[in-house]
């Protein structure tokens, strides 16, 4: 008896009970395709977090004041006897750092904003004209933080587009001047939409020099400085190079952190792997679950056939032709409810971000073949049971069974 | 062509042994047309069952064509049930989802008959029968003759030389019956081995021998008159 003829019967089999085996594959049928759909999401969730880190710059190196033993990931700046690191480290890596192509030194803090009698609380940023490169950030109207600026501790404000909306209006705002907090800044600069980035709106945050920043703040202590080199191969050159110069200016201490892009991002990859990999898991239990109901299913079918069975085996089928028989009826089902399932989860995941836009999906080939091979050695391992039970059955009992 | 010598079958029913057969030994000819008769629980159920390659003996040696049955394993047993013996039970045995012809064919199927050739051997055998109009119809629309004479087409797809019938006229109305009888005395004489397991004396006395079974014995095996 060879397979296309086995599975010729097992089909037979399973569309004389349609409404059962529709809702036996129901079961598998869903459990496919919450795994493609959350393994989606959660590649998505990958995949728009790498975009978002490359796309604030490559080869990006933050230096944040503290030192931390563990390498990679987000550290918070550590308290305690650390030295600062200063406008003038800045100044010196820039200088002395010749495979740097921009070390911008930046403050960073909350203020209230004011014109007229309109006010918002906003996050304030004190750069150097480079962030705007290392950014990749689009000036709308006006211009933007620029050296002398930052030379004389100008107090001079270039505003984000929300901010410039909620206070200004349709009005141009070039030229006004603002209070921030309770310090008079004349607006220079409107910048160009850019969107949420990683959860926080770029939109919503004003920029300062960072010498008036740091006035404003009233520190000479910067945030970080992010440092940005050309060339991938060199970051750990690059890195090596602001070390040296760095822990010269600091008594030979080590006080700081180098944080690099590639290393944010591997941190981030393997959350999000993790996060995707339960997601799966979860999403797999429902697989499980569908896979006892085709073992279920299949055992109920075996008795309702006990007689078949029985004629079959008295006709000359051996238990392997019966085994098979029922073997591929059940994967027959996980099978096609694994190919259903994976069409509308498929489906689900491209249709899904067009009405939840905070949801980016990712659908990967390799959820897919997962999924599908799961779906199939679903059909087998439940399978195999109720075939054995099949396949074992006395001729003559089989045959007498009512 | 058959022969059992000192058969015994067991079974164990709880704590205790039940004998259904002991030591039972009966040889058949090519050609024969034997009628096993005994009332219910007597063991001539098991007996054929034995015979038909669906079951072993506890003890015993039974030979077919020359090879010993007790041996094979289930595979084997399979594959003599296949080619070897053809089966007509009581209540038909067709299965209910396929259409007759396709009923016929499942022994082909099982050795590896191609289904083109199925067709082509199954399609006389239905003709043989009577049961040219009614190929394509399922089990549910034919009546119990018909039935039967599918599962007679179907026994002897593979032209096994030995046929076995359990009370194959036992749920069918006695011209049905009849007609049931004629197409296997035909068999018959056409060299045909037949061996029917009935307790209906009519049938009984059309068989050229009548082998009659007490409490798992033979208490008597005799030529018809």
């Amino acid at each position: 008896m060879n397979f296309f003829e086995t599975f010729q019967v097992s089909f037979e089999a399973i569309l004389s009970n349609k409404v059962r085996s529709g809702l036996t594959m129901l079961g598998v049928i869903i459990g496919v395709m919450a795994v493609i759909l959350l393994v989606s999401i959660g590649e998505g969730a990958r995949v728009y977090i790498t975009k978002e880190l490359t796309g604030l710059g490559t080869n990006l190196l933050i230096i944040q004041p503290g030192k931390t033993t563990a390498s990679g990931g987000f550290h918070p700046p550590s308290a305690g006897t650390v030295r600062k690191l200063t406008y003038d480290d800045a100044q010196a890596l820039k200088r002395r750092a010749w495979l740097l192509t921009d070390a911008v030194p930046i403050v960073l803090g909350t203020g209230r904003i004011k014109y007229t009698n309109l006010g918002r609380d906003v996050m304030i940023i004190g750069v150097t004209p480079e962030f705007q490169r290392v950014r990749n950030l689009f000036i709308d109207s006006g211009s933007y933080v620029t050296q002398g600026d930052v030379d004389s501790k100008f107090k001079v404000v270039v505003l984000g587009t929300k901010v410039k909306e909620e206070l200004f209006g349709d009005q141009n705002p070039l030229g006004k001047v603002v209070m921030l907090s309770d310090v008079r800044y004349r607006v220079v600069g409107v910048m160009r939409k850019k969107g949420t980035s990683l959860g926080m709106d770029v939109d919503d945050v004003v920029y300062v020099p960072v010498t008036s920043g740091q006035e404003l703040f009233d520190t000479d202590a910067l945030f970080e400085i992010i440092a940005s080199t050309p060339h991938a191969e060199d970051v750990d050159k690059t890195i090596a190079q602001i070390k040296d110069i760095l822990i010269k200016r600091h008594a030979h201490r080590e006080d700081f952190t180098i944080q690099t892009q590639g290393a944010i991002l591997s941190t981030m990859n393997t959350i999000l792997g993790v996060l995707t990999a339960v997601l799966g898991g979860i999403a797999g239990i429902s697989l499980l679950v569908g896979g006892i109901g085709i073992m279920n299913i299949m055992l109920v079918s075996v008795r309702e056939r006990t007689r078949e069975i029985g004629i079959r085996k008295a006709l000359g089928a051996r238990n392997r032709d019966i085994m098979a028989q029922f073997m591929i009826e059940a994967m027959t089902l996980s099978g096609a409810g694994g190919i259903i399932g994976i069409l509308i989860g498929v489906g689900l995941a491209l249709v899904i971000p067009l009405f939840v836009t905070v949801l980016p999906t990712s659908v990967s080939v390799w959820s897919i073949l997962m999924a599908f091979f799961f779906s199939g050695a679903v059909g087998v391992f439940f399978g195999v049971y109720p075939a054995r039970k099949a396949a074992l059955q006395d001729p003559i009992q089989a045959l007498r069974y009512e | 062509m058959i022969s059992l010598s000192d058969i015994t079958k067991t079974y164990r029913m709880g704590e205790v042994d039940i004998t259904v057969l002991s030591g039972v030994s009966l040889s058949v000819q090519q050609g024969e047309l034997i009628a096993i008769m005994g009332p219910s629980g007597s063991g001539k159920s098991t007996l054929m069952n034995i015979i038909g390659c669906l079951d072993r003996p506890t003890s015993g040696i039974y030979r077919f064509e020359n090879r010993e049955i007790s041996t094979l394993t289930d595979d084997e047993l399979a594959s003599v049930r296949n080619n070897k013996i053809g089966f007509v039970f009581q209540t038909f045995n067709l299965l209910p989802r396929f259409s007759a012809i396709k009923n016929v064919e499942v022994p082909l199927i099982y050795s590896g008959v191609p289904a083109r050739q199925r067709r082509e051997r199954a399609v006389p055998l239905l003709n043989k029968v009577g049961l040219a109009e009614r190929m394509e119809h399922k089990p549910t629309e034919l009546s119990g003759g018909q039935q039967q004479r599918v599962a007679i087409a179907r026994a002897l797809v593979n032209n096994p030389p030995l046929l076995l019938a359990d009370e194959p006229t036992g749920n069918l109305d006695s011209r049905s019956g009849e007609e049931i009888l004629k197409i296997l005395t035909g068999l018959n004489q056409q060299g045909v081995t037949i061996i029917i397991v009935t307790h209906d004396q009519g049938v009984a006395a059309r068989c050229k021998r009548v082998i009659n079974i007490k409490d798992g014995q033979i208490i008597s095996d005799r030529a018809a008159a």
